[in-house]
């Protein structure tokens, strides 16, 4: 803790996802009101009148109600998506990385067929099948997004699992569920918490590209959603589009940054 | 040639993962609400159900699961996609028509990448903590936290709109007529925007991972004995670190190039490019199943192909490989 706050990179990361995450906080107390109801007249550019800082969108809705609740969307989509994809994750690579032998070629071949195929297209297939409701999205984002995990967590559990403490585990006769949630995945969970922090990033990354191309629940207000309205008055309108990028900007480079101080305060061999 | 024979062993060893992913796909397409028919149906603005039975018959979706299943594969192995009801043409001629826009797309960003974030990476790493290695991190975490789309808008209202530099969209000015060379150069200059856009987070990919490669290389013992044989610097550079460092953004490359075709949906819908993306989400609004399923095993063998590339090449570099 102390040696990631001594790092201003890692403490601006911080405050960035602090930010973000205060705005999603605040945003029923400062915007009652629903952020995709009809708010004034529309396509008013930002300061033209008080009543909306950052403008109005195409359909007179207020742009910033519209990204305090977005960030609300995407920080929950983030973090549930990390939460389904990690777990996946670190079940089937511990499974393999553990036990090793044919589970190791099973699982592997599967996560190997999981990262053939690009995972921008998988989704599409997902919400193609099973619907874009925000929920559906949400779960669908995890599934695509855990075969780097996997790895991660196997390289791990196979570097750990032959370590004298879970031998010594093993001859006291402990079950293979203990050694394998009490001894091996303490001590392999830094690096892939670590890496959480990306997958978080790439998970809003793919919500908002999902977003822009309508293929979302419409129901949500979401920034990607917000840039896909945009385009169509992109000629003269730009702010409609540049507005919430900026937001979805600002968001991944906090979460980035939080991850790469994890990284730099965990890992001892570094910050000598 | 044992390198060769050690990349068919690889290429070998993913038909089983190609397998896994065509009947996986198979099997999660038939939860889709609706089939080919229905799709068919609605474009024909209905029809009774005497005429949807025998479009059943027709396309094979009147038999059991693990037949159709069957047929299914049977077909990929003569290379039939099956029929497009919404293109009215086989999936095939549809997927080819769109593969040069993707492929020219993915090919000039990934050379964009790979180049800028090497020599970006090489001039950070020999300036490490230093102001240039501060702005060209600085840079690399900017690019890898800009969303793609949002890129593309902007650089649109910039560079086509404000300046009138570069045109907005389109693979190619199709009304100029243009033939050879003279078609190549109006496809080139389509490209640069979208080229720049896909390009972006991958290069701050390659940046990092070739700054820290080099780091680590520079750090190695053979490179003080050639300091200690009195080479300069900038030979040591080129001939001893490079290609050790180099290692690691080839792997990138094979692991990226799902990511690759991923990224080239959204920025070929962007830019209004005709490419295999761009197909993927029409077929997705449409519900052309068929043509989804053949995208997905297309890119699933370009993918394949990739890594069967990146093999080769990593065996020319390291000759420890071939060995």
């Amino acid at each position: 803790m102390k040696r990631y706050l001594r790092n201003p990179v890692a403490v601006l990361g911080a405050a960035l996802v602090l930010a973000v995450l205060g705005m999603g906080l605040a945003a029923p107390l400062l915007f009652p009101g629903d952020p995709l109801g009809l708010a004034g007249r529309p396509l008013q550019w930002p300061g033209a009148n008080p009543r909306f800082p950052l403008g109005t969108d195409p359909s007179g809705r207020d742009i910033m109600a519209q990204i305090f609740h977005g960030a609300r969307i995407s920080l929950l989509i983030g973090f549930v998506a990390t939460l389904v994809a990690t777990a996946i994750g670190i079940a089937i690579g511990a499974l393999a990385g553990f036990y090793g032998g044919w589970v190791d070629t099973v699982l592997m071949r599967l996560t190997e067929a999981f990262q053939t195929l690009p995972n921008f297209l998988l989704l599409l297939v997902l919400v193609a099948v099973f619907g874009s409701h925000i929920n559906t999205v949400t779960v669908a984002i995890g599934l695509v997004s855990w075969p780097p995990v996997a790895r991660l967590t196997r390289a791990e559990f196979l570097t750990l699992r032959t370590r004298e403490f879970v031998q010594a585990a093993r001859v006291q006769g402990l079950s293979d569920l203990h050694l394998m949630l009490r001894e091996v995945l303490p001590n392999a969970l830094p690096p892939v918490i670590v890496y959480a922090s990306v997958v978080m990033a790439v998970a809003i990354l793919l919500e908002s590209a999902l977003a822009f191309l309508q293929l979302s629940d419409p129901n949500v207000p979401s920034w990607g959603n917000l840039i896909g309205l945009g385009r169509n008055v992109l000629r003269v309108e730009w702010y409609v589009s540049a507005i919430p990028g900026v937001a979805i900007l600002l968001t991944i480079l906090g979460v980035s940054l939080v991850g790469q101080g994890l990284n730099d305060a965990l890992n001892p061999r570094i910050g000598k | 040639m044992r390198v060769f024979s050690l990349a068919a062993r690889r290429l070998a060893a993913s038909l089983p993962t190609l397998l896994l992913i065509l009947v996986g796909m198979f099997l999660l397409l038939q939860l889709a609400p609706g089939d080919t028919v229905d799709a068919l149906l609605a474009q024909m603005g209905g029809g009774d159900a005497g005429v949807a039975r025998d479009l059943r018959v027709f396309y094979g979706l009147d038999l059991s699961l693990p037949a159709q299943l069957g047929n299914y594969l049977w077909r990929l192995v003569r290379l039939d996609l099956g029929f497009s009801a919404i293109y009215g043409k086989p999936v095939a001629t549809v997927i080819l028509e769109r593969l040069p826009a993707t492929l020219s797309l993915m090919g000039a960003s990934l050379s964009l990448a790979f180049c800028a974030g090497m020599g970006l990476g090489v001039i950070a790493a020999r300036h490490v903590n230093r102001w240039p290695d501060t702005l060209i991190s600085t840079l690399g975490l900017i690019f890898y936290a800009t969303p793609s789309f949002w890129f593309g808008l902007m650089a649109i209202v910039l560079f086509s709109v404000q300046l009138q530099w570069l045109p907005a969209g389109g693979f190619g000015d199709v009304a100029m007529g243009y033939t050879g060379w003279r078609r190549a150069l109006d496809i080139a200059w389509h490209l640069v925007l979208p080229t720049l856009t896909l390009g972006l987070i991958f290069l701050a990919i390659y940046l990092r991972i070739m700054r820290a490669s080099m780091l680590e290389v520079l750090s190695l013992d053979f490179v003080r004995t050639a300091r200690a044989k009195g080479l300069r610097e900038g030979r040591i550079v080129t001939r001893h670190v490079l290609r050790n460092a180099l290692l690691p953004m080839v792997t990138l490359i094979g692991l990226q190039a799902g990511t690759m075709l991923g990224g080239a949906v959204v920025v070929e819908s962007v830019f209004a490019l005709p490419g295999l993306g761009r197909l993927a989400y029409e077929s997705v609004v449409q519900r052309d199943l068929n043509t989804l399923l053949g995208i997905v095993f297309v890119s699933a063998l370009l993918v394949i192909a990739v890594n069967f590339a990146v093999d080769l090449l990593y065996a020319r570099l390291d000759p420890r490989i071939g060995a």
